[in-house]
């Protein structure tokens, strides 16, 4: 009986339709064991993250060293996987904090209407016609290169499309008789944003969310590429890719900078598969 | 549609003294300014106070801020302290290299990215949209630095067919305009493959988006029920409508263009604003920081400006007043 209450509810249906996808479904299990083995990596790999191993100095990939190591004798198959937790938790920060705010100050645009949503959508779209990529390099670079940096200037600097995307359902919503409904019951401005309001809200920001993830990863790697990400000796799959800024490397040293490469793709392409499915299943209405 | 231009223009002016006073105020607020970094240690204490009161006078911060908006407006963006000329002067230098880049492959990314787009729609659920939108959606997942490094290991270093950075060849003989126009082809043709490719697969994903909803409209099925070709009722029928959001795109597109460039500059050398972009902000060179932040947010605001008349220049049915 209660599995069948499942599928007529409105999540239930998503989840029934999404699990027709196979692309999403595939994404998805892909990534949860990306995830696991960036969680999981000290119990996995026989190597510490900084040990070195002096017999085997940029070795090539062998049984010993899946991806073979590094200048120094560092495991790369180890250093990869800790650099996906910087990178995929980095990402996964900014994408939470980003829609935190972009969905507080959407919606509160959105409600009230009048000057409050003309200070937000104005200072939106201040924060929309910064030139992105400079933008990030110089705070990055003025208040240095650490995660906590990075989340906070990526979250800051991407809320608004986020808080369009609400304030836009919002003020429909806000049109509808249930609202009116609302306040004749006398229900707050607070519960009615929070419980009835957003609710509604929620499948477009979590499709959101999901493509945000890929968009994140991508713009984190190419700052750590740039040398100002996150900087070493933490590694990050952008940062692991620096060193084939030397010519040598490219030639020589495939295994230092295709599977970071390789890593960031597979997991991009991943989240945006995900994250077509997830908004397919949410709208059936909408499918291509 | 006069009176909204002028209206959208003085909106703008609000907006840029807005990304100006964050940035400066971020830039002001940070230890260690420009003087830090020409102090020489043999320098007396007397000496250190004059350069740092001359780089960095002592008046509020909302003054120092009129100022420099002040000389700004009268196209002084102030000097350039590595490179010992105007700000204007350094930009004026490298930009060249960026615009170059950004414009090929945007020629490029609508080349190929529109017709594919078209046919994928057009073909829906057949084998050739199935690759197509595999291929889009992988061009929209590599990161472009790691695309712009295997095409230089492949095309560059294994077989060497292609220069590994820069934008001239220095051993090229007394050069007449020809074959310095090939060679600077010669030089961009994979940092605009990298750049050109990521903008084609977005460019490609918005068309079928949008021809595949202008296509399922009646005004088509009336167009095919009285006997047009097909090819008549895709390309002047609903090409035409179907366009009209990629003509918005392009506008938009405008910053992703550049970043993508000051990216994909970094990777093959060449040099353009991301080579100054980055040497600035390790140099701590503000004036210059300031100045390439500023132009670049006015043609953001002009992209999205130029965007929306567009918009309305396509489309009779969208009426600004």
């Amino acid at each position: 009986m209660k599995k069948k209450a499942d599928e007529h509810s409105y999540w239930g249906g998503v989840f029934h339709r999404l699990k027709k996808n196979r692309l999403a479904m595939f994404s998805l299990i892909f990534l949860v064991v990306i995830v696991l083995a960036c969680i999981l990596i000290p119990i996995l790999s026989p190597y510490g993250i900084e040990q070195t191993d002096s017999m085997a100095q940029s070795a090539a990939p062998s049984a010993q060293h899946w991806l073979g190591t590094d200048n120094i004798g560092r495991d790369l198959f180890t250093r990869l996987f800790y650099a996906g937790r910087i990178s995929l938790g980095v990402a996964l920060a900014v994408t939470a904090l980003e829609c935190v705010i972009g969905v507080v100050l959407g919606s509160v645009a959105g409600f009230y209407g009048g000057i409050i949503d003309a200070i937000v959508m104005r200072v939106s779209e201040i924060f929309m016609s910064f030139p992105f990529l400079i933008i990030c390099i110089t705070i990055v670079a003025v208040f240095g290169s650490s995660p906590m940096t990075l989340i906070l200037v990526l979250a800051v600097l991407s809320w608004p499309s986020i808080a369009r995307i609400v304030r836009g359902q919002i003020l429909s919503l806000r049109e509808l008789e249930y609202m009116e409904a609302c306040e004749a019951l006398g229900i707050s401005d607070i519960k009615r944003i929070f419980r009835h309001l957003l609710p509604n809200v929620l499948a477009y920001v979590i499709v959101y969310a999901t493509l945000g993830m890929a968009s994140v990863i991508l713009t984190e790697t190419s700052l750590s590429f740039l040398g100002l990400g996150v900087s070493p000796p933490t590694p990050t799959w952008g940062n692991m890719i620096q060193e084939a800024k030397n010519i040598l490397v490219i030639q020589q040293k495939w295994w230092y900078w295709i599977p970071p490469g390789l890593a960031i793709f597979s997991s991009v392409m991943c989240f945006n598969l995900l994250g077509d499915g997830l908004r397919d299943a949410i709208d059936p209405k909408l499918k291509r | 549609m006069r009176n909204y231009i002028i209206r959208r223009l003085l909106q703008m002016i609000p907006v840029f003294l807005g990304i100006l006073f964050i940035l400066f105020f971020l830039l002001d607020k940070t230890p260690g300014g420009p003087a830090s970094n020409l102090m020489d240690p043999k320098m007396t204490p007397e000496q250190r106070a004059e350069l740092a009161a001359k780089l960095d006078p002592d008046i509020p911060f909302y003054e120092k801020f009129v100022n420099w908006v002040g000389e700004a407006i009268q196209g002084n963006f102030g000097y350039s302290i590595t490179h010992k000329k105007p700000v204007t002067e350094v930009i004026g230098d490298y930009i060249g290299p960026t615009f170059a880049l950004a414009l090929c492959s945007l020629i490029v990314a609508l080349l190929i990215g529109v017709p594919c787009g078209i046919v994928s729609a057009t073909r829906q659920y057949s084998r050739v949209d199935n690759i197509l939108t595999v291929v889009s959606l992988i061009g929209i997942s590599i990161p472009s630095f790691f695309f712009g490094l295997l095409l230089l290991k492949f095309f560059a270093v294994d077989i060497k067919i292609f220069p590994l950075f820069g934008l001239q060849d220095p051993l090229l003989m007394n050069p007449n305009f020809f074959t310095k126009l090939a060679d600077y082809a010669y030089h961009l043709f994979l940092p605009t493959l990298v750049l050109g490719m990521g903008s084609a697969a977005t460019f490609m994903r918005y068309t079928r988006s949008s021809m595949l909803e202008v296509i399922r409209q009646d005004y088509i099925r009336t167009a095919r029920a009285k006997g047009l070709r097909e090819k008549v009722v895709i390309y002047k029928h609903a090409f035409r409508n179907a366009m009209i959001p990629i003509i918005t795109l392009l506008g938009l597109w405008l910053p992703s263009l550049i970043s993508g460039a000051l990216m994909t500059e970094t990777i093959f050398a060449l040099p353009g604003l991301g080579k100054i972009s980055v040497e600035a902000v390790n140099a701590r060179n503000y004036p210059l920081i300031l100045g390439i932040n500023a132009m670049l947010a006015m043609l953001t605001l002009i992209g999205a400006l130029v965007a929306d008349i567009l918009y309305a220049v396509a489309d009779p049915r969208i009426k600004y007043d």
